[in-house]
Parts: C-alpha cells; structure tokens; sequence
C-alpha cells in the first residue's frame, strides 16, 4: 500500500479526533439545542448567532483568537496553567476544544430543528398523562428526534474530519497528536510528494461522497439539515 | 450633453491609457516568508528609484513551486533555497541564466523573553523549555538547518517529543512569539534590524553547523518580457540593496 507509518496514524488520529468531538458535541449540544428549539427569552437570538459564527468565520480567525487564548498569556491558558494543567496548545485536548467549537452548528442547528419540529402538542400530552419533563424527554422527544440526532452526529463527525485551518494554527504538526489527514495531505503537497498526496486526498474524497451519500439517500424527500 | 460626450470618453480614455502604462511596469514577485520584512524595505527604494511596481506573495517555497508549476501569475521568485530554483530551471519554467543568489540566510535560536536564550545557545542542552519550534523541515530550509543543528549538538532525540513545526518559518516565528512555544529556531530576519535583536532574547547559530541557507531568485517564464522583472533582479544585485539585505541579518 502506498500509504506509510505516518499517513495511517494521520488516519487514526483524525478517527479519533472526529469520534470524541462528536461525542463531546451530542453531550454539550442537545441542551442547548433543546433551550434554542423552546425558549421565548431576548437571548436566544445573541446564542443562536454565536453558535453559527463558525459557519461563517474562516477558520484562521477561531485558530488565531485560540492560539491566543489558550496559550500562556490568554485568559483560558492562564486558567489551565494556574488549574496545573498546563496549555493545551499543541496537544490533542487543543485540537479536541478547537474542533467543539468549529463543528458546533453542524451538530446544534439539526438538533434545533428536530426540537421544533416536534411541536408542542407531544409534550402537552405527556404532561396531562403526569410524565415528569425528564420521562418525556427520554421517552417522547428523544425517538422523535431521532433523525435529527443521526444527521447532527454524521455532520458533525464529517466536519471534523475536514478541518484545518484551526487545527493548522494551534497543532504543530506534531505526529499521531495533532496531524491529522488534512494537515498531512498539505505537508505532502509542500514537500512535492505528490503522489502520497494523491491517495490520501482521494481517499478524503470517497469517504465525504459516501457520508454525504448515506446522509441524503437515508432521507429522501427531506431536506439533509431538519 | 450630447457634445461632451466624446470629449468625455477621450478623456476616460486617456485616463484608462495612463493607468494602464502603469500596470505595465507592475512584478509580481513570490517570496519566501523568510524574506518578508526585507522585501518590504527594498520595495519602498525599488519603486521610488524605478518607478515600477512591486507587488509580493509570501509563502513556503514549496507551496510556490507547485503554484507556479500549475500557472500561478508569478514573474520572480526569491526562494528560501537553492535547489527549488535550480528544479524550475531545469524544468524550463524560468529565464535562462537568471538563476543568483541574492542572500545567505542566518538561523537564530529565539524566545519571546527576555533573558531566555544566552549568548551561546546552552538552553538548548538544558532542556527546560516544554516546546520547541521549528519550520517543518520538508518544506522549509530553515527547518532542515534547524534540524542539522540539533544533529550535530547530538539533541535530536533529547528534544524529538517536544518539537512543534510551523508549516513555514513565519509560522514557528508566531509559535514563539505569541508564548506557546519558549523557544524557536527562526530566521534571524524576522527578528533582526540594523545590527541587533529587536524583541525577547536570541542565540545567533554559527554558520558551521548546519548547511549553508542559500537563497536563490530567478526570473520565470511569465517575466519575461517584463522590464520591471529584469529591474528587480538588477536592483537586487546593487549595492543598495545589498546593504539592505545585510542590515536585516543576512550574508550575501
């Protein structure tokens, strides 16, 4: 295989990446998915943006304000060193918090979705038959939502795995820790290994149509993001 | 209104001919990120002693053979080495002969603070820092002469699991100088004005240990028939530009 040592730690490292930020998003997302989908407060506009701003920012902006907070002389990064922490720059739990927050509108903005689509009429009826908002949660919106669950999570995991820039800014390139396939596949371009570059990005290639391809064939009829 | 009409197209006319004399005389010039600060200098002297344009892209020297390779508009290019000119000119991508060195690059052990780096570069063997940093090696010449330098102090394995790599030389210079990495190997260009070490602390390397930074410029296919590439490349060889070039830390 024209693959070496390196590109298929690049390769695990970006599984790993992906799987534990979606994990970490489905945990921290569905609550305030939940309070975007059903609040009436003035903050739901202001939260609902930020959420979004990553859709819209290149990710150099979030991996050069995050390189800055979270090193030595930033507010996160002199919490963590006084916490004994250390910085998380240049370190996987780095890239693990970049990548929470780049992917979190590809996992929060389904969920909402699913949220509203429900309704209030389920929930009425839950109430009246005395299910405490935990028991409806549980056993009323969560198989409602179901397929916004599984559209947030595929989104979220295929994000993650085509991130860059931020990973780029506050990696460091550092090998099965913070290089992931993408950075790999630039390094192999600048080195002029073309070749190396080739199947990796090819193998980028398949793997999205295929994410994508479940993703839209699954829900045919349906817009991919409700 | 019907009788301005003319008058007024000539003149837009005129306008639009005069603007495009000065487009003309424009380089577009690819320079290695190393190279920045003084690029800047000798194009602020270049344009007001020839009147032509310099306009500049910084970049590893790797990514802009693979853009020129594939059509990028560049007429110059000041690379960070000698043999990523040497390859596009024996691709037949430059001007015959243009092929020179236009600086010797100097490497620099550097840290944002103060008092952190001694003149002889022994925090490298003490080994307290907690990061690194360095140009990636593969793509850039200041990484690979970082990388000699820390073979030929025997500190290789010493410091393997804290290197951080910058993709160029602007990018493990960011690495240090926001605080994330106490220590970096950078040009000493980037730190260097006029015969000293402007911010935090620097062990300039000695020459003998690592393979000399050669920096090659040549004209590209795309400039050749431009005055203002052959302007450039001439002025880069005078003296003017030379005290420049050596002002910011470079041997010549």
């Amino acid at each position: 295989m024209p693959l070496d040592a390196s590109d298929l730690g690049a390769i695990w490292l970006t599984f790993k990446l992906a799987s534990l930020t979606t994990l970490i998003l489905l945990l921290v997302g569905t609550p305030i998915a939940w309070w975007l989908a059903r609040t009436r407060s003035w903050l739901r506009g202001p939260v609902g943006a930020v959420v979004a701003l990553p859709l819209v920012l290149p990710p150099t902006v979030i991996g050069f304000y995050l390189l800055l907070a979270l090193g030595p002389n930033g507010w996160i990064g002199q919490t963590t060193e006084a916490m004994g922490l250390g910085t998380v720059v240049f370190s996987f739990s780095g890239l693990v918090i970049g990548s929470v927050i780049y992917s979190m509108p590809f996992v929060v903005q389904p969920l909402q979705n699913a949220f509203s689509a429900i309704g209030e009429r389920p929930l009425e009826v839950a109430a009246t038959l005395r299910a405490s908002p935990w028991d409806t949660f549980v056993h009323v919106v969560l198989p409602l939502a179901r397929p916004g669950f599984i559209t947030a999570s595929i989104l979220g995991f295929a994000h993650t795995v085509g991130e860059f820039g931020v990973v780029l800014m506050i990696g460091g390139n550092i090998p099965d820790k913070t290089r992931v396939v993408s950075v790999q596949i630039f390094d192999h371009v600048e080195a002029m290994e073309y070749l190396q570059a080739h199947w990796l990005a090819g193998a980028m290639l398949v793997f999205s149509f295929l994410v994508l391809l479940a993703l839209y064939s699954s829900r045919q009829g349906k817009s991919a993001w409700s | 209104m019907s009788k301005c009409a003319p008058r007024f197209a000539l003149a837009a006319l005129a306008t639009f001919m005069t603007f495009n004399s000065a487009w003309a005389d424009e380089v577009q010039v690819a320079v290695a990120a190393n190279f920045t600060a003084p690029i800047q200098a000798i194009a602020k002297d270049f344009e007001k002693d020839t009147g032509h344009k310099l306009v500049a892209a910084y970049g590893a020297t790797g990514q802009f053979y693979a853009q020129i390779k594939n059509g990028a508009p560049f007429e110059v290019f000041l690379a960070a080495d000698d043999s990523t000119p040497a390859k596009l000119e024996s691709e037949g991508d430059s001007v015959k002969g243009s092929r020179f060195t236009y600086a010797i690059g100097t490497l620099a052990l550097w840290s944002a603070k103060p008092g952190y780096v001694d003149a002889k570069g022994e925090v490298l063997k003490k080994n307290e820092f907690k990061h690194l940093s360095i140009a990636n090696p593969k793509a850039a010449p200041y990484g690979l002469a970082a990388t000699q330098v820390l073979d030929k102090l025997k500190l290789t394995e010493a410091t393997k699991a804290k290197i951080v790599e910058g993709q160029n030389i602007t990018q493990a210079f960011q690495f240090v100088s926001t605080g994330n990495a106490e220590l970096g190997f950078v040009a000493l260009s980037q730190i260097y004005k006029d015969g000293k070490v402007t911010e935090g602390s620097a062990w300039i390397v000695p020459a003998s240990l690592h393979e000399p930074i050669k920096q090659d410029a040549l004209i590209l296919n795309k400039g050749k028939d431009n005055p203002a590439a052959k302007a450039l490349v001439d002025y880069l060889k005078g003296p003017k530009a030379a005290a420049l070039i050596k002002s910011y830390g470079y041997e010549i």
